[in-house]
């Protein structure tokens, strides 16, 4: 798992991401590169371990040209920035009433004994961290969860096993980005 | 078949490239408006198709469009609401998914009727992959003359971005949208002032749902009066339905307004009727918000007739009785499935949910959800009931933005027409201690608890 002291001087985009972040910049009128700051959050978690650390924010913040609390109590706001680190994959079900009348349930139950952690928490290993969420925009497909930016439907048991050890051997990060 | 006015060529392979879905018709709607047509006609033919806003509130669309402030020195915007986060509803998901190019084609030519020069397509941050997908069209569409400088030679420029949140049901709110698309919390904002006139960067604003953006590409193909003759009443037009629960065909359906709710839920062509064989015991119509109805009275208003899958008569009996369309969220509950504990995991959604800026839905939902979770896991005292009540009357009509009503409706009408299984609950707290007695067993009534002795 990713250090929680990283330096300020160590984090710095790659030239590509700066690219994206200053192509993001100009979507918004002049002056208001504030805009920008729900997107640029996401290339930054997906750029620097899966979650953004204070350095980080106030790294975002200096880009923006904003205050770095303005960029806490956007970051506190919504729930797909992670303010603590995550393992490699962050395994996310749905757990609201459509999901849960097809079976969310079980799914959580099942993942939570496969992994053997409990919801919120990370496996020793650090490879997966599992969270259950409020409705994806999937309940057509239920049950279902979130992995990246990839969405897994119409979820059984044996789907989430396999899902888990195709995460497991290819050990990529998952972000949203991709 | 119903006629399908949106979703028709959905399913034509590769539709969603520029080129196969100029080749089956796409983009005539900018065409006609840009070359043929002033920005004000059409408004006003979206004014005469009666399209209602497909986001949840029903509100005119061509009503919205003219509060525009026209005579603002400010820039104007259209923004689109793809925030979709209501639970039970998925359809601007499949819409955007499969049709991108749909959307972009509304966006330009309502964008032109509105005289905005730059607009925004909002969307939730869990559909990143959708972003990926609205971008790629939107290139496309630069690529081809129809976004930019002077599109299609007419004079009229736009350039149109895709914006991702990032986790927040409040943000479908539109003053928070736009709070939140100028980089800050998503805090409901205070109104009046309307977007229509202090909106985004406090200039001219509309927000629009995708399905109501889509619909003006119908609208000014046929003619706002053609259009209408889809429809019932004031409730014109198609509906995109997300279908879910136990059902046997869930799924996006999309419906002309004014079918028959029994046939919706029956036909082969929709539903197919409900999974394993079993009764429908109760209906969500239009997202997780709008009052919970019993099977008889989803199916026959409170009158004794047909119901229709309208805005008019879904609400008929007002919420004594009746409900909403709301969002076009349909969830369907068997016999077996378990009122208390669908109606908890509603209330952890809006005390999650909740921005917190207003005690009552702060404090409100979270008391909701707690008293919920007790009852349901067998803790429940006999207050209980008529606190979640009281509770939820405190909430409702309290709050700055609706989000505190659609709190209080679901757990307003659960009571209302399913109290008896609450008491339940808290009578019997060991049978219910096990969550999954109520999906094994289907729900045992008091009477027929009664009539065995128990
Ligand atoms: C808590 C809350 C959540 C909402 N979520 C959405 C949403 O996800 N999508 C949407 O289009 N409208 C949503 N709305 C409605 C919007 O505020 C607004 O009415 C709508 O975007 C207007 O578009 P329409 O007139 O085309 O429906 C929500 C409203 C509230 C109060
Ligand atoms: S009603 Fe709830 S969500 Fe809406 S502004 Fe108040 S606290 Fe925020
Ligand atoms: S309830 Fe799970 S995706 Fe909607």
């Amino acid at each position: 798992m990713p250090e929680k002291t990283e330096k300020m001087e160590e984090i710095k985009f790659s030239e590509q991401s700066l690219a994206l972040v200053n192509r993001i910049i100009k979507r918004y009128p002049e002056g208001r590169q504030k805009s920008a700051l729900l997107p640029v959050l996401h290339v930054a978690q997906a750029e620097f371990n899966g979650w953004l650390s204070p350095p980080v924010m106030d790294y975002v913040a200096s880009l923006l040209s904003i205050k770095p609390v303005e960029v806490y109590e956007v970051a506190s706001f919504y729930s797909m920035y992670n303010l603590e680190p995550v393992g490699t994959c962050l395994i996310e079900v749905c757990q609201t009433g459509p999901c849960w009348l097809r079976g969310s349930d079980d799914i959580v139950a099942h993942l939570e004994n496969k992994l053997n952690i409990k919801v919120g928490e990370t496996t020793a290993d650090g490879m997966f961290t599992l969270k259950t969420v409020e409705c994806l925009g999937s309940c057509g497909t239920a049950p279902m969860l979130q992995c990246g930016a990839k969405y897994h439907e119409n979820l059984t048991t044996d789907k989430v096993d396999a899902l888990v050890e195709d995460l497991r051997s290819a050990n990529v990060r998952s972000t949203y980005m991709k | 078949m119903g006629k399908k006015l949106l979703t028709e060529n959905i399913n034509v392979p590769g539709i969603e490239t520029f080129e196969v879905y100029r080749k089956n018709g796409g983009y005539a709607s900018v065409e006609k408006a840009l070359k043929t047509m002033t920005p004000d006609e059409v408004t006003e033919e979206v004014k005469k198709s009666g399209l209602r806003g497909r986001g949840g509130a029903g509100f005119p669309a061509g009503m919205k469009w003219s509060f525009l402030d026209r005579k603002s020195e400010k820039p104007r915007y259209l923004v689109c609401n793809a925030d979709e986060s209501e639970p039970g509803t998925f359809k601007d998901r499949y819409l955007m998914e499969k049709m991108p190019h749909l959307l972009v084609e509304g966006m330009i030519t309502g964008s032109y009727a509105l005289g905005a020069k730059t607009s925004y397509i909002y969307i939730r941050g869990e559909y990143m992959y959708i972003v990926r997908i609205l971008e790629k069209a939107i290139d496309e569409a630069y690529a081809a003359g129809f976004l930019g400088q002077n599109i299609l030679g007419t004079g009229y420029s736009l350039d149109l971005y895709v914006h991702p949140g990032a986790g927040a049901y409040i943000c479908g709110e539109e003053t928070a949208l736009l709070e939140s698309l100028e980089g800050k919390r998503g805090n409901p904002r205070l109104k009046p002032p309307f977007p229509a006139v202090a909106g985004l960067y406090a200039a001219p604003t509309v927000v629009n749902n995708v399905e109501t953006i889509a619909a003006v590409v119908p609208i000014v193909n046929l003619g706002g009066d053609e259009y209408a003759k889809t429809g019932i009443g004031k409730s014109t037009g198609t509906k995109l339905i997300s279908a879910s629960g136990h059902i046997n065909k869930p799924g996006i359906y999309e419906i002309e307004l004014g079918l028959p709710v029994e046939e919706f839920i029956y036909s082969d062509e929709y539903c197919g009727g409900i999974w394993k064989g079993r009764k429908m015991k109760a209906v969500v119509a239009g997202g997780s918000s709008v009052p919970i109805l019993p099977a008889d009275l989803i199916l026959k208003t409170a009158k004794g007739e047909q119901r229709l899958m309208t805005y008019e008569s879904l609400a008929d009996g007002g919420f004594v009785s009746g409900t909403m369309l709301g969002s076009g969220g349909f969830i369907v509950y068997d016999e077996t499935a378990c009122i208390v504990r669908n109606l908890w995991t509603f209330a952890r959604f809006y005390h999650h949910e909740s921005c917190g800026q207003c005690s009552p839905c702060r404090e409100g939902t979270g008391w909701m959800e707690k008293v919920l979770h007790r009852i349901e896991h067998g803790h429940g005292h006999s207050g209980d009931i008529d606190l979640l009540v009281d509770v939820a009357k405190k909430i409702e009509g309290n709050t700055i933005c609706p989000l505190g009503d659609a709190a209080a409706w679901p757990v307003a009408s659960a009571i209302r027409h399913f109290r008896e299984e609450f008491e339940y609950h808290v009578k019997y707290p060991e049978k219910v201690k096990n969550p999954k007695h109520f999906e094994v067993e289907p729900f045992v009534s008091e009477k027929k608890l009664e009539a065995v002795g128990a």
